[in-house]
Order: C-alpha cells, then sequence, then structure tokens
C-alpha cells in the first residue's frame, strides 16, 4: 500500500486538489455565498503593491518629465529637440489633466446636485482575466462601502458593488454579463431590464414588442431593481428590432464613456425625476438676463444699467449703476475733498434728479398733481 | 537517435537537474505577474491578452521539473487570480492546477532550456488554459461564454514570444548551482 502511495503519490495530491477546489466551487454555487476569507487574504496583500505602484508610476512620469527630459541641455540642438519633446509631453500630460479635472469637476457638480448621499472613489486595477468586465476602487468597508451599492459617473451609471474588503471594493461593471438594473426610457416611458453582454453594448431586454422605442432615445434607471435610484442616465439607444416577445434593443452605456478614474459610490440613494431633456456631455452656457421689456423700465427714465458688453459680472453692473448716479448728480468719483458732500445713493433705482434743484421743485401739498415725470420703478430682481 | 531527437529528449544529467530558485522569487515573480495582469492594462489596453501569471505558472512547472510543486504553484496563482475576478474561487485555480501539473510532467522528459520547445509548450498551455476554462465556466457555472478559436489562437502565438522572452528573463534568476 505504501509502495503504491509513493508510486502514484503526484497524480493521488492532484486529484485531492483539484477535488477540493470544486468542492470549494461547488459550495459557493449552491450556497451562492462566496469564500470572502481567501479574497479578503489576496485583496489586502495586492491592494498596498499595486498603490505603491501607482504612486510610483504618479511619481516616476514626473521625475521623468522634470528631469530625465533635459538631462542633455548642453547641446543646444539637442536642447531644443528635448524642450520640444517635454512639451509635447507635457501637452499630453495637460490634456489629461484638463481631462481629469473635467471629470472631477462633473463629479463634484453632480455630487453637489444630486439628493443621493455619495462617495468619491478612485479606480486603481482591474479584474483578473483577460475578458474581466469588473475593476477595483479605493473606497471599503472602512468608509461605509456595501455590497450591492450602485455606481455611477456624472455622465450615467457604471455598475455596482459586487464585494466591499476593508480598503478597497470590487465593482461589476454595466458591460458585465452577470450586470442587470431596471430602466425606464425617457420618451416612450417603455419599462425594460439593462443587462451587460460582454461587449461596448448593453442589452434592454423584457420590453414588449408592443412598446415604442426609438434609436437615440435615452434610457434612466427606473428604480425597480432596488440599487440604482431613478433617474440616473443609463445609455442610448444604438439599434432596436422588433422581436417576439419582447424587443431587442441595444444601449450604449453612457457612464463608461469618458473613462472610469473617478467615480462615485452611492452610499445612500434618493430617487429622482426623469429629465424632460436627454443629458449632455457638453457644458451650458448660460447667456445674461434678458433687458427689461420696453414697457416696463425703458420708459420708466430709471437709472439703468449700460447693456452688457461681454461677460459683466454683478459687481460690474452695480458700478456702473453707482457712475451713473455720480454722473447725474454732477460728481467725479475720487475728486471730493473728505467730509465733501457725497452724491445721494439714495437715488439709486430712482429716476434722475434735476442737475439744481430749486426751491420751486418742491412738489405741492395738495391740489392735483402735475404730471412730472415718469414714475419711478422699483429695480428689477437680479 | 537522431540530432533533433537528442534536443528535445533528455541527453544528459544537466538538462534533467531541477531548477531552484530563491524565496523571493517564488513570492515575487507570480506576485507581479498578478499585478501586472490587474494594473497595467488599466493605461495599456492592447496588453490585456497576455495572460502572465498562466505563462509564469508554467515557467516554474517546467523548470521544477516536480509535479508536487508544480500543481501547488497553479493551484495558489489560480487562486489568487479567481480572488481578484468575479467568478467563484476555484475557475481559474483548477486550470492551472491541471496546467502546472501537466507542464511540470513534461518538463521531466524534455529539454525545456530549448527556445523552440519553450515557444510549443506555452502556446500549447495557453490554449489548453483559455479551452478547459471555457469547458469549466460552461458546465459547472453554466456560463455561455464565448471561444473564438482563431483568436485564442492567434493570442496563444503572441503569448508565446512574449513567454519566451519572460523566461529567458527568468532565467536569469536561477539559482546558480
Amino acid at each position: 500500500m505504501e509502495s503504491f502511495l509513493n508510486r502514484y503519490r503526484s497524480i493521488t495530491i492532484l486529484l485531492l486538489v483539484v477535488f477540493a477546489q470544486l468542492v470549494l466551487l461547488a459550495v459557493q454555487v449552491k450556497n451562492d455565498q462566496d469564500v470572502r476569507m481567501i479574497r479578503v487574504w489576496t485583496v489586502t496583500a495586492v491592494t498596498p503593491a499595486a498603490r505603491l505602484i501607482e504612486g510610483f508610476r504618479g511619481g516616476g512620469a514626473g521625475f521623468l518629465r522634470r528631469y530625465v527630459l533635459l538631462h542633455d541641455a548642453d547641446a543646444e540642438n539637442r536642447r531644443l529637440q528635448a524642450e520640444l519633446d517635454r512639451i509635447k509631453v507635457e501637452n499630453i500630460f495637460l490634456k489629461n489633466e484638463l481631462s481629469t479635472a473635467d471629470r472631477a469637476q462633473a463629479l463634484q457638480v453632480l455630487q453637489a446636485h444630486i439628493p443621493s448621499k455619495t462617495l468619491a472613489a478612485t479606480m486603481f486595477m482591474a479584474g483578473a482575466g483577460s475578458n474581466s468586465k469588473v475593476v477595483f476602487v479605493d473606497q471599503g468597508s472602512l468608509r461605509g462601502v456595501e455590497r450591492g451599492m450602485a455606481v455611477v459617473t456624472a455622465d450615467g451609471i457604471v455598475g455596482k458593488v459586487m464585494a466591499a474588503y476593508p480598503m478597497a471594493s470590487e465593482v461589476v461593471l454595466v458591460t458585465d454579463p452577470d450586470f442587470a438594473a431596471g430602466v425606464i426610457s425617457q420618451k416612450n416611458q417603455a419599462r425594460g431590464t439593462l443587462k451587460g453582454q460582454g461587449t461596448p453594448l448593453c442589452k434592454v431586454d423584457y420590453v414588449p414588442a408592443d412598446e415604442k422605442v426609438e434609436l437615440g432615445e435615452w434610457f434612466y434607471t427606473s428604480g425597480d431593481d432596488r440599487i440604482f435610484p431613478r433617474g440616473f442616465p443609463a445609455g442610448v439607444v444604438k439599434s432596436v428590432r422588433n422581436g417576439q416577445p419582447y424587443k431587442e434593443i441595444y444601449l450604449e452605456p453612457s457612464g463608461l464613456q469618458r473613462g472610469l478614474e473617478d467615480v462615485l459610490i452611492l452610499v445612500e440613494g434618493v430617487h429622482m425625476e426623469i429629465p424632460s431633456a436627454p443629458p449632455t456631455g457638453q457644458p451650458v452656457y448660460i447667456g445674461p438676463p434678458a433687458p427689461p421689456a420696453a414697457g416696463a423700465g425703458g420708459v420708466a427714465g430709471v437709472v439703468q444699467p449700460p447693456p452688457a458688453t461681454g461677460a459683466g459680472t454683478a459687481a460690474d453692473s452695480l458700478k456702473s449703476q453707482y457712475k451713473a448716479i455720480g454722473d447725474a448728480q454732477n460728481h467725479t468719483f475720487g475728486v471730493g475733498e473728505p467730509g465733501s458732500k457725497p452724491p445721494d445713493f439714495t437715488r439709486l433705482g430712482q429716476p434722475p434728479a434735476p442737475a439744481k434743484p430749486g426751491p420751486a421743485a418742491k412738489p405741492p401739498a395738495t391740489g392735483p398733481q402735475a404730471p412730472t415725470g415718469p414714475k419711478p420703478v422699483e429695480e428689477p430682481d437680479r | 537517435m537522431s540530432n533533433s531527437s537528442e534536443r528535445i529528449l533528455l541527453s544528459s544529467e544537466r538538462e534533467g537537474r531541477i531548477s531552484h530558485f530563491r524565496f523571493w522569487v517564488m513570492v515575487g515573480v507570480p506576485l507581479a505577474a498578478i499585478l501586472f495582469q490587474v494594473y497595467v492594462p488599466l493605461f495599456f489596453q492592447f496588453l490585456g491578452f497576455l495572460e502572465l501569471p498562466l505563462l509564469v505558472v508554467v515557467y516554474f512547472a517546467l523548470m521544477r521539473r516536480n509535479q508536487v510543486s508544480g500543481l501547488l504553484i497553479g493551484a495558489v496563482v489560480g487562486l489568487a487570480q479567481d480572488s481578484l475576478s468575479k467568478n467563484p474561487l476555484g475557475m481559474f485555480g483548477i486550470v492551472n492546477t491541471l496546467v502546472g501539473y501537466f507542464a511540470s510532467s513534461i518538463g521531466v522528459r524534455l529539454d525545456v532550456d530549448n527556445t523552440a520547445m519553450r515557444l510549443v509548450l506555452i502556446f500549447f498551455f495557453f490554449v489548453f488554459h483559455q479551452f478547459f476554462y471555457w469547458v469549466l465556466a460552461r458546465a459547472l457555472l453554466a456560463q455561455q461564454l464565448a471561444f473564438e478559436p482563431q483568436k485564442t489562437l492567434l493570442l496563444g502565438v503572441l503569448n508565446a514570444l512574449v513567454g519566451v522572452s519572460l523566461f529567458y528573463f527568468l532565467d536569469k534568476l536561477r539559482e546558480k548551482a
């Protein structure tokens, strides 16, 4: 027996190891529970190394840019070439910085404007496997992240937390075949289930064939899945085909369009309204307020600020009003002696007073009032 | 026996000798391979095709020429890969265990210092790894993964080319006898 075991020692150990892993697999699949301990060990072992590398990468890129590229600055020709290279590299770097800043700013705006309680996180590594659709972010259970929490960017939904470890969390992306979320179309209110396909496009399933869905229509989270609050952009329809019993709808997820470096984890989700207009990734220009109508302030002789020329601020507007007051009272700002009479600022927003008011200008106490000019109107709110 | 077959089969005691590695190499290289797989594709997506953990398992299994250590290296690296993926633990573990066992079995019989032999072996084990993972995913997890033979063969060739260079580098880390 002993010689038998010695002879087949390797194959016996192989069978034992494979069998043990099969049992491990079976336990996880049958109970739908993870063997968390091994994952925690691995993630905890890998996370510090990955963060260290990320730190070295950032520092190394800076070192390379500041020193190595200027190393051969003695020779003029080489120096100019190096300078050109440096500027090119810097250009790429700044573009990346700008892009990062745009994303960060968009996230900040989103964080300030959505009612949900959020936690900002940064992705620092992807999942193992060449077809991996999971990523790891640098916020974990120590910061209150829990399994099942939604992950979004300013552009839309990104995925959901699949596992929360002390210092990191694993996020399954919207393109993963295991991902699903309840969605609703913006225009026609068609409800369905968004599913990842393992490809750049996602599928919206369970939309009845008689529902109307258009190309280019936006889908938003419906809130039905109890993970994603209602009202977050999910994506735009790229393909619609009629099928039985459900339509075949393919969606381009909007949350993955501008990279995943910075994301928000919804710690406490709050439902929102579906916006009436599709979201846009471009910054929105907000023009200056419209001038008052001709029948309102224009005829009243009110001291009005000069028309806006370019990008005037509220301070510019106020300065113009004060200058107009001074002009109306023959006062030049900055020339009066200390203690001299200042202009009457109580007339701000009033009709301009006569340049030299005499005693006759006092209004009569009784009798019908003569029309003395247009009545002042209140300065419109700004 | 022809000259070429002498290159393939063990012809001397030197070629059959077990390679030894320092402890930090045995721990650090697989860890670095796993880190590479989870970190580098973030910045260079085209490098996502590289299965460095698999290449490292194949290398250590071939060079150690010991079936037990080969399968254990495969199991540990595979479980670590599983831990960093969304799959249940054991998928990569089982596949890499088998790769480690078979690679070390072959390492006992063939001249694995030969570059052409390494190229063929890496290609074979890459295709075996991809195919067996696909089979396991379908059979055990009922996942409908796509298996694309042409793509797999092409990636096998690319991994083999990278693997040969990697093996050359790892040879430098072997302890001198």
